[in-house]
């Protein structure tokens, strides 16, 4: 039994025409914050995608819990994923329906509870996202922030092992902001929750991750602890982490020289 | 050669999509009822069926008083005003009972369905069911599929029924039409499974194709604001051409010489 919850071997992915992915290989360790950072565009959004089953990769495989999400039956998957929870970029709460309604979801679609129980339960995890006061407000009563910890408390509804952040940190302001990164790292350390970060909010997410690997052009870049990291010799790694504007990701989109744009190719 | 290669894309591509389509459909249907989504596909009829019902009751007044209009001028030259019954009841219980109310339905409620599960998908509701272990093919399009499904032909035969009243408002109220030879007539010349079951078979497979249609546009589009824009207008285009088309196939088929 090793203790890595996720294993993603040699794997590659392509949509359409473009090469998402070029044989990548990561692992994440159980229990462990693991960051995945990355410039914006690069398919960290996908990455997670692949993790939960909803895309299938072109080569290679995904194993969590020592299951390969790719190749187990329909049924299976969905097992599976009960004990998955991911917080969307957007918060992804249903609209139509209260705070409440929204964590108790996955209780009431999942658990025979009765719904006095239920009714403690959502309390209880609205209570340790700090919104038991907001339980009855409807989603679009909510600011960012709050959308967000309400979707919080609905992934880790069903107590999962692993918890899976979607860009937490985006668009948010610096209270917010620091209200999310407190809650991920207490979350880890009282649930012993496994938790992925993909962000690009690069000295946030050193803060509280365990391990990180760095994503850029379809590869990894850099891993290691935030301490590793920091001291990488890559210059790929150093741009990303000082938001150099130019470096080896370069500045400008792939085009054809400036002046014989201008001037045509006669 | 270009040509060819479009031509050829295009055909891959819509048989894809029709693929594409039918897998939705199936992982939709193919499922033991849970009392859950019974009573999800009930809520769901009160907002494509009841709701629907004002547009329905207004359209088909109207339209069987302007039958009744239109076929007594004609009639009346001919001192055959007494056949105002039938003509009424015929041409609507055939053919724009079902019609209109499918062409009805797919705007006031196919754009919605298509629109509702687009921005479910571009919000990410969709992908975060998935991810809650909750299959959106069951909890979302099924309860979806058959609401429409039972809901329209219950409104094509109330827009059928209301039709009739306005053409009996107009034909008998106003016009003087003698009110025994509109209602007796009627039912020596309507024939139950000849005209008022073939007309529900109609509304039942417009239903079938308009649903279908407004629920795979919506699972399908693209997720922005300018995908389910065009995504909705498909389905209520898509839509009308396959209920007009299909309208010609069931009229031959039902009442075809044979």
């Amino acid at each position: 039994m090793t203790d890595n919850i996720i294993t993603v071997e040699n794997m590659s992915f392509s949509r359409g025409q473009r090469t998402i992915y070029d044989n990548i290989s990561l692992n994440v360790k159980r229990g462990k914050i693991t960051a995945i950072m990355g410039p914006s565009g690069i398919g960290k959004t996908t990455l997670l995608k692949l993790i939960g089953g909803q895309l299938i990769p072109s080569v290679g495989k995904v194993e969590f819990a020592g299951q390969d999400v790719h190749r187990i039956s329909r049924s299976s998957l969905y097992q599976l994923r009960k004990k998955m929870g991911m917080l969307f970029q957007s918060g992804a709460l249903f609209t139509n329906m209260s705070v409440f309604d929204n964590v108790a979801f996955p209780l009431r679609e999942h658990s025979e509870l009765s719904e006095d129980i239920i009714h403690t339960l959502v309390l209880l995890k609205l209570e340790a996202v700090g919104l038991r006061g907001a339980h009855d407000l409807m989603p679009s009563e909510l600011s960012g922030g709050m959308a967000r910890r309400a979707a919080l408390a609905r992934a880790i509804a069903l107590d999962p092992e692993l918890i899976m952040y979607d860009e937490p940190f985006a668009g948010q302001d610096p209270i917010s902001l620091g209200v999310l990164l407190e809650l991920i790292k207490s979350l880890s350390q009282a649930l012993q929750l496994t938790s992925i970060v993909v962000t690009h909010d690069v000295t946030e997410v050193l803060s509280i991750a365990d391990y990180v690997y760095i994503l850029a052009n379809k590869t990894i870049i850099g891993e290691g602890t935030p301490e590793e990291i920091q001291q990488s010799e890559s210059a790929l790694v150093q741009q990303f982490l000082e938001g150099k504007p130019n470096g080896p990701v370069p500045f400008h989109f792939p085009a054809k020289d400036l002046a014989s744009e201008f001037i045509g190719n006669q | 050669m270009e040509i060819l290669q479009r031509l050829g894309r295009n055909t891959i591509d819509t048989f894809a999509s029709i693929g594409a389509a039918s897998l939705m459909l199936y992982g939709a249907l193919i499922a033991i009822p849970k009392w859950k989504n019974i009573r999800l596909t009930v809520e769901q009829m009160y907002v494509v069926g009841v709701q629907s019902l004002l547009i329905i009751l207004v359209s088909g007044l109207f339209i069987g008083m302007v039958m009744a209009l239109q076929g007594y001028t004609i009639l009346v030259n001919y001192g055959a005003e007494g056949s105002l019954g039938p003509m009424v009841a015929l041409s609507i219980l055939r053919e724009l009972g079902p019609v209109v109310t499918a062409l009805l339905f797919a705007g006031r409620a196919g754009s919605a369905l298509t629109a509702e599960i687009g921005l479910m998908k571009a919000t990410e509701q969709l992908s975060s069911l998935e991810m809650m272990a909750v299959d959106p093919l069951r909890r979302i399009v099924s309860p979806r599929f058959w609401a429409g499904v039972i809901s329209m032909p219950m409104l094509a035969i109330i827009f059928s029924a209301v039709g009739i009243l306005g053409g009996h408002l107009v034909g008998v109220d106003w016009l003087g039409v003698d009110a025994g030879s509109y209602w007796s007539i009627m039912q020596s010349t309507v024939d139950w499974n000849e005209d008022v079951i073939n007309g529900v078979i109609k509304a039942l497979v417009f239903a079938v194709v308009i649903v279908w249609i407004a629920l795979f546009k919506g699972y399908s589009c693209i997720p922005t604001s300018e995908g389910i824009s065009k995504a909705t207008t498909e389905t209520v285009v898509y839509a009308s051409l396959a209920i007009l088309g299909l309208d010609f196939v069931l009229t031959a088929l039902m009442f075809g010489i044979s």
